[in-house]
């Protein structure tokens, strides 16, 4: 047994709790997979709690409780509290719109250090259009007011597509009405339901280039006030982002029913096998799962990354585009211009340029639609 | 008390940012909201004295006395490795 190759593994910065897939938003680009779990199937409290000890124990410092909605776990606040007893920083990524006075003050009470709280839109008709709700934006308002009257810090997330990225700047000026410490502007990413929808959501060149302006734009205005990130979208990149910073490196993701995935779509790769809390320690998941090592550091890459001097910096990009896009995961993803696959992506941004507003493919648990890359 | 340099700002962490030792990996860490750093040795000693309470001037004494390096250099360095935290949110000033 080679001791050097043990040591060498570096523990995981980040654990993605997705508590559920339960949620009352339809969003047409959620990152859930097409085949949502249902409650019933989801992990317990006592499984939960044993998988934050472990979490502790390897080495994770941030949790990152998600969804689905996961106020919709009534055992949240006992989650949040033993991240807390375990110097954990917990991290609440919610859409707001069940988050009333008594689930914030048990999950301030239980030491919740922040909040990341989405909105689909600024105007309220066109994203509770989006999101599939009546009634969430008031909800939201009420939300941020509630997590800012607590002294939580927040970040306002706000996913950009065709049919609001020219709202931008009002969205922005939204993040800074809520007093929001950081606002994230992020591109949809295209796989699972929002490869479903990719032409009723991807942007124009224009509106992206308009979009890039205004992110840098208000940089300068909220500087020193609100931090902006901004994640690009793949579809007009000339390289790959390291998707997950790098397959099995930073990052554990466990879906509402226990499997513990390198990044949270994995599950639509081919072939893998993915572990499940339920029977292994979140330690040897990490240091053993094939899973994981099937594409951890450099050895499993082909041409163009097998070669290029950027391989550590993007790990390849993204394995589910790859497959999404060129049928081979271990390709490199087609973002990157060195890609035999990216006029792929140029097809799909002049078909998404073509199609005439096509409606929405909503997610919904048990109606996975097909997928036609 | 006159002062030019900005020596009585007081630094402090920002709302939700976190200082803490990580025993798994034997050094320092800065948890800010989606956002983890890990400063350098020069860093850690800087940010031990970030309490909410110290100005910048006690800050840049304290470490000019304690590594018996010249106050204008100490001071620089503290003004660059603040000044970068505070644009990326971690420290407010």
């Amino acid at each position: 047994m080679s001791a050097l190759a043990v040591t060498s593994l570096a523990p995981p910065m980040g654990l993605l709790a997705e508590l559920t897939h339960r949620c009352p938003l339809r969003c047409p680009y959620c990152s859930n997979p097409l085949e949502l779990e249902r409650g019933a199937g989801e992990l317990d409290t006592a499984t939960w709690l044993r998988v934050l000890d472990e979490a502790a124990d390897l080495g994770i410092l941030q949790v990152h409780f998600s969804g689905g909605e996961p106020t919709v776990r009534r055992d949240l606040p006992d989650l949040v509290r033993r991240a807390a007893e375990r110097q954990l920083y917990s991290n609440l990524i919610t859409s707001g719109v069940m988050l009333d006075e008594r689930m914030l003050g048990g999950l301030v009470e239980a030491g919740l250090d922040h909040v990341q709280l989405s909105f689909q839109d600024v105007e309220t008709g066109n994203a509770e259009r989006i999101g599939g709700m009546a009634g969430a934006q008031a909800k939201k308002r009420a939300a941020a007011a509630l997590i800012q009257h607590a002294g939580l810090p927040l970040t306002v997330n706000l996913v950009i597509h065709r049919q609001n990225i020219d709202h931008l700047p009002a969205m922005i000026a939204l993040g800074a009405e809520l007093r929001a410490e950081r606002i994230e502007v992020a591109h949809v990413q295209y796989y699972g339901w929002g490869l479903v929808n990719r032409d009723a959501l991807l942007p124009s060149r224009a509106q992206l280039e308009a979009a890039t302006a205004e992110v840098e734009a208000a940089r300068g205005r909220f500087k020193g006030r609100m931090v902006i990130d901004y994640v690009t979208p793949d579809y007009y990149a000339e390289r790959p982002k390291a998707c997950m910073g790098g397959w099995g490196r930073r990052f554990i993701n466990i879906t509402p029913a226990g499997k513990a995935l390198p990044c949270h779509a994995a599950e639509t790769l081919p072939g893998l096998t993915f572990p499940s809390v339920r029977e292994a320690s979140l330690a040897a998941i990490w240091r053993d799962a094939p899973a994981f090592e099937r594409y951890r550091g450099t050895d499993w890459m082909v041409e163009p990354c097998r070669s290029c001097d950027r391989r550590e910096i993007d790990w390849g990009g993204c394995r589910c585009q790859a497959l999404a896009l060129t049928g081979d995961a271990a390709n490199a993803d087609p973002a990157c211009a060195l890609s035999p696959h990216h006029g792929a992506m140029r097809a799909a941004i002049a078909a998404a340029d073509r199609a005439t507003a096509p409606g929405f493919v909503y997610r919904r648990i048990g109606a996975a639609p097909t997928v036609e890359a | 008390m006159s002062d030019p340099s900005g020596d009585g700002t007081v630094p402090a962490l920002g709302r939700g940012v976190k200082f803490r030792f990580d025993e798994v990996r034997q050094n320092w860490v800065l948890l800010a909201p989606e956002r983890l750093f890990v400063p350098d040795e020069q860093a850690v000693e800087i940010l031990k004295l970030v309490d909410g309470v110290r100005s910048l001037g006690a800050i840049i004494d304290d470490l000019a006395g304690r590594f018996a390096a010249p106050r204008d250099l100490v001071a620089r360095d503290v003004a660059a490795m603040l000044g970068d935290l505070a644009d990326k949110g971690a420290i407010t000033l």
